[in-house]
């Protein structure tokens, strides 16, 4: 037993939970792939713990406590559901030293497995994301939905129908093997940095519930770098992010206006974040392989320069779009793209590169539209007011329509 | 699918149509409906006068009662309503997002009923 109040046990409640969610889910339904089950055992024992940890003191090891409870009541469970022949074997893995509390010996951490599942190709890719923040982090429908401008209903709904898939669809929790893993592991890093993509956004103001997702989605990828240490494109998605969250205050001006990122100043940025996004950049390419995500890593480390040189070099930047875009041609990447080729080859240059862009993919597209005004009004065209009116009319972010109706004038 | 996006505003935000912000606000809203018809959703839509301009008329016991409106004593009244075409419930809660009531007041997203609708007028 240790010391400590209650309000310390309180805390050390909070701190196990979070750091331990994943880690017990993912090791509770790696063999039932009932994450459901998984899940429901585990927020029983956590209620249990605040009931008797505050009144007997913490247990030497918390989070084997709460493995061990979180078991026994699954076994209940699948005993009362009396469907012991199909899970007899499941029964037998789980009641391993179950009797017996091991409170000191550690159990596996099975959290790749769960990330690879939750991201798997037969899960509707929408629900990758919220799979993720829900089985590995613990977060609920109601914040997830938020983040996701989703009803919590439905979006309960959608993931209790996704983990439905994984338990009776035949989904293995497992570390595809080399002919799949580039694929596989692509769907997780989407998935993580779609988490951080909402986040960023957020944050912006916009209240959905959801600004520090940036730091969940950090924390994924911190989590999943310890479990893949030699994938370079896992480091590169963690220095993107890193890179990103050391601008995160410099977005706002003291009234909480919009700054856009070339009036930023860069002394408001993190140089501890920027200096850890460096090592984990320089550490990825020394494996030789690029990919998405460390071009993009890349680009925001030229951008990161300005803090010293004072000066942003576009046409390096615009030479990792081209390799990016031939990655991935999104129309995130070649609007990026195009505002790159504007700033180092003028404001024609960037319009050329806007207009390869089909009219379809680009017209709910917030940022093409943001930037096609700007060019416009550079060159002094007329239309680049129904381009700003397209611009403002398609942003959430109150600020940024601020920051545009000044601009449009 | 046919939604109605009803908006509900505070009183800072009528008095913003008519004040010295009302450049922002009406730029902010003309740039919406601007989104709304590109994108070939918009079906129809008007802003509501403030809501002191409102009566509420009800037949009771024989009698009518004439009231002064707004109906409900809420801080948020509604301020108006967009119907939008689109395929399901999450296009219509992006397009609320986007609204610029969404960031000043609340925009709720109903979907309308035209089984109803049609057996009324059939």
């Amino acid at each position: 037993m240790s010391e400590g109040g209650p309000d310390d046990t309180l805390r050390t409640i909070e701190r196990v939970a979070r750091e331990s969610y994943g880690r017990l889910v993912a090791y509770l339904s790696v063999h039932t792939r009932d994450v459901a089950a998984a899940e429901d055992a585990l927020s029983e024992a956590l209620l249990t713990a605040l009931r008797v940890w505050p009144r007997n003191g913490l247990p030497q090891n918390p989070e084997a406590w709460l493995m061990t409870a979180a078991r026994r009541l699954i076994i209940d469970l699948i005993r009362h559901q009396r469907v012991v022949s199909k899970s007899e074997p499941t029964l037998l893995l789980l009641k391993e030293g179950s009797t017996e509390m091991s409170l000191t010996t550690e159990f596996p951490d099975e959290r790749l497995k769960l990330l690879f599942v939750c991201a798997h190709p037969a899960i509707d890719p929408a629900m990758h994301t919220p799979l993720m923040l829900q089985t590995v982090l613990g977060l609920d429908a109601a914040r997830i939905g938020g983040a996701f401008l989703v009803a919590p209903k439905p979006m309960g709904q959608r993931l209790v129908r996704a983990k439905t898939k994984i338990r009776d669809g035949g989904l293995q929790f497992e570390i595809p093997d080399e002919s799949e893993l580039p694929g596989r592991l692509e769907a997780v890093l989407e998935a993580i940095y779609a988490a951080f993509g909402i986040g960023w956004d957020d944050m912006a103001g916009v209240d959905r519930g959801g600004q520090d997702l940036t730091e969940e989605a950090i924390w994924l990828a911190r989590v999943l770098l310890r479990l893949m240490p030699d994938e370079p494109e896992v480091r590169g998605l963690l220095s993107l992010m890193l890179y990103c969250e050391a601008r995160r205050g410099a977005r706002r001006g003291p009234d909480l206006r919009y700054i856009a990122l070339s009036d930023q100043d860069p002394k408001r940025w993190s140089v501890s974040l920027i200096g850890e996004a460096e090592q984990h950049l320089s550490a990825a390419f020394k494996y030789g392989r690029p990919g998405r995500f460390q071009l993009e890593a890349a680009i925001q480390s030229v951008h990161a320069e300005r803090a010293s040189s004072g000066r942003t070099d576009w046409a390096a930047i615009s030479a990792f779009y081209q390799q990016l875009i031939r990655i991935a041609p999104t129309i995130g990447t070649r609007t990026g793209y195009a505002a790159a080729v504007a700033e180092a080859s003028g404001p024609d240059a960037g319009l050329a590169v806007l207009d390869t862009i089909e009219s379809e993919a680009a017209s709910s597209y917030q940022p093409y539209w943001a930037v096609r005004a700007h060019l416009l009004q550079q060159l002094g065209k007329p239309e680049a007011l129904d381009a700003y009116d397209r611009a403002i009319g398609l942003a959430e972010d109150p600020a940024v329509r601020e920051f545009l109706l000044n601009r449009r004038g | 699918m046919q939604f109605v996006l009803l908006k509900y505003e505070s009183p800072e935000a009528f008095a913003a149509r008519h004040n010295d912000k009302s450049d922002a606000y009406v730029g902010a809203w003309r740039a919406y409906y601007k989104a709304l018809v590109d994108a070939g959703i918009y079906v129809a839509g008007d802003p509501l006068q403030v809501p002191e301009t409102g009566t509420i008329v009800r037949f009771k016991d024989g009698k009518r009662h004439v009231q002064d409106g707004p109906y409900a004593d809420t801080k948020e009244q509604l301020g108006g309503f967009t119907v939008l075409e689109l395929p399901s419930l999450d296009e219509a809660l992006e397009w609320a997002a986007r609204s610029p009531a969404a960031s000043y007041g609340a925009v709720e997203v109903r979907p309308l009923e035209p089984e109803l609708k049609q057996r009324i007028t059939g």
